[in-house]
């Protein structure tokens, strides 16, 4: 593992005034699972484009592995996209949509239709090779798309927004497909979204791009508790954000003063100095709640201003006498222990240990 | 809506009424076609096909015939292929100057047919291509153009936007994407503009009169009966070309519909 398949090198994209992709670098490793994720108009579709040969950089090379792609027309490259719009051809049926590219890679009658029901089983939907694609439900859409990009056996798959069309349950369900087939075929998977449920869930590597640019490459859960700056931080949402200046400097602990009062935060590896202004966060679930003062430090008085149900998640919104906003998840079942409603007081609390510097400020 | 009845009388009679206006003559010359009297007179003569068996001898009216088929299937080929050709130039492709090519390309039906045929004439005396039949084909397709490439650009707007990129994406070049992607989409709508750009050209009179010289189409052939009498025939020959003409406007409208029925 942790051979670059495709490797970003200075890549950069205009439309006119309009720089989409800014100066991007980074590597693709075979095997992996990679979510590009990032708000719209970040750059994260243009990049996939880019890599499929439909958009040329304005600047910079993209490599597959020793080979320059810059200059390969799109259908003399192996890079198959799952469309955000499916663009299933609706004029043919689901085996002929699937036999589609075998036949523009001139693959004989027999074999093609042979691979082609091999993979419509293998997504789940042999039994519709006969219909008309306009029968067919949204899901079977999407197995129908899947099944028409992995028939061309390619070592990299890419994957504009897939379920983004579909309702949470499908959602959930072609997930599994998706992860299951990765694991078993070992292709490459450059999966694109907007959603951080789908990318947390699904990928090995996570790439968050804002404005262009890069703002976070690393393994979920690290993106997730220790976003590089605001932007992740927020964006990764469901973090509790603090600002404030640095009274005094031990070995791997800082005490930042900030408006809420005096928290001790693990430096880690970032380079603190006395009196510099920065950020920290904690995340959501890593909060405590209790109705009695607790010992120790880190601790904040707030008033309860509005809860929010996700299935056995609840999230709740406080707000300190400060006005500082703070979100604190946690199981359903565990809350029911509390008797809260509107306005209860409460204390928040966490672990030194919890907290995380933001490297930019 | 609360349906109003009153309103509802009105309208109906008034589409009624249309119809009468449109339909009356010919269904009256349809009726006097089968008549046994010369002049178009009330009360009728006795049911005859006289007229039909004259026309079917007389070897004009079999050389218009042929004329008017061979116009109007060239034209429908080269209309159909010109508007295709338009169409996708549009949808594909965004360059300067692209408002005044479509208006140039629509222009053609909105100039006095009159005018059109007069300056085909001066033009085609000029280079000394007048008078052929080949001269009313051009003339033609310059004309019905527009019409084939306004279905098929209605067609290739339903289009999503991706289907090409995708056929590329699987490893199609432009022209197997053109072949086994755009022109299969596209298939209703271009026999529905074969169909009506055949009907256009079939029925046209002005244009075909000035430039066709000696190779004289069903409706020059049928002003020059009526210009010399009155003779029944033309009756015959007005049945014949309006079935014609109606055939190929329905077949139009049902590949014009079939494609809207199945639109994704």
């Amino acid at each position: 593992m942790n051979n670059a398949l495709v490797t970003f090198d200075n890549v950069q994209k205009n439309f006119g005034k309009f720089v989409a992709v800014k100066e991007l670098s980074f590597e693709i490793y075979e095997g992996e699972f990679l979510a590009i994720m990032g708000p719209s108009g970040c750059g994260k579709t243009t990049t996939l484009r880019m890599l499929a040969g439909l958009e040329a950089p304005s600047s910079g090379k993209i490599h597959l592995k020793s080979q320059v792609m810059n200059d390969v027309p799109p259908h003399e490259r192996d890079t198959p996209l799952v469309w955000q719009s499916l663009a299933l051809f609706p004029f043919l049926s689901t085996r002929e949509n699937v036999e589609f590219g075998l036949k523009m890679r001139g693959v004989d009658k027999a074999e093609r239709k042979e691979r082609a029901l091999k993979w419509l089983d293998k997504v789940g939907i042999l039994d519709f090779a006969d219909r008309e694609i306009s029968t067919l439900s949204g899901g079977q859409k999407q197995r129908v798309a899947l099944a028409r990009s992995l028939v061309m056996e390619p070592q990299i798959l890419l994957l504009d927004e897939p379920l983004s069309a579909l309702d949470a349950n499908l959602v959930i369900r072609m997930q599994a497909v998706l992860t299951n087939l990765q694991r078993e075929l070992g292709i490459t998977f450059v999966y694109v979204t907007h959603s951080q449920s789908e990318a947390f869930a699904m990928a090995d590597r996570v790439i968050i791009m804002s404005e262009g640019e890069i703002a976070q490459i690393g393994k979920p859960k690290d993106i997730y508790r220790e976003p590089a700056n605001q932007f992740v931080a927020e964006f990764v949402g469901r973090n509790n954000i603090l600002s404030g200046t640095v009274t005094s400097l031990e070995k791997s602990t800082a005490l930042i003063s900030t408006s809420s009062g005096e928290f001790k935060v693990p430096t880690n590896s970032v380079q603190l100095t006395k009196g510099q202004n920065t950020s920290f966060v904690i995340s959501a679930d890593l909060v405590h709640i209790s109705l009695e003062k607790p010992a120790g430090i880190n601790v904040v008085f707030c008033k309860l201003i509005s809860e929010e149900f996700v299935g056995s998640m609840v999230t709740l919104f406080l707000e300190d006498a400060e006005g500082q906003e703070f979100k604190v998840q946690m199981q359903e079942r565990e809350l029911s222990k509390f008797d809260l409603s509107g306005g209860t007081e409460i204390w928040l609390s966490w672990d030194a240990k919890s907290a995380h510097v933001i490297r930019e400020y | 809506m609360k349906p109003n009845r009153t309103l509802n009388i009105i309208l109906t009679t008034y589409v009624i009424l249309i119809f009468v206006f449109i339909f009356s003559p010919i269904i009256f010359s349809m009726i006097f076609s089968f008549n046994s009297q010369r002049f178009p007179t009330i009360p009728l003569g006795h049911f005859s096909t006289e007229w039909y068996q004259k026309i079917l001898a007389d070897p004009d009216v079999w050389d218009a015939a042929r004329n008017s088929l061979i116009v109007s299937s060239c034209t429908a080929v080269i209309a159909t292929l010109l508007g295709f050709c338009t169409a996708y130039s549009d949808y594909r492709y965004n360059f300067r100057f692209k408002g005044p090519y479509l208006a140039l390309i629509l222009l053609p039906p909105t100039i006095p047919l009159i005018i059109m045929a007069l300056a085909m004439l001066a033009w085609f005396s000029k280079i000394g291509m007048s008078g052929q039949i080949y001269s009313i084909v051009i003339a033609h397709s310059v004309l019905t153009a527009p019409f084939a490439m306004a279905v098929i650009r209605l067609r290739l707007s339903q289009m999503d936007p991706d289907l090409e990129a995708a056929a590329w994406n699987l490893g199609g070049s432009e022209w197997a994407t053109m072949r086994h992607v755009i022109i299969p989409f596209c298939k209703p709508a271009i026999f529905s503009g074969l169909f009506l750009t055949a009907a256009v050209s079939f029925d046209e009179f002005a244009v075909s009169w000035f430039v066709s010289g000696l190779n004289k189409t069903l409706p020059v052939l049928i002003l020059e009966i009526v210009q010399g009498n009155i003779d029944p025939q033309v009756n015959a020959i007005g049945t014949f070309v309006f079935l014609i003409s109606m055939t190929l406007v329905v077949l139009a409208q049902i590949f014009f519909a079939s494609r809207q029925m199945k639109s994704f």
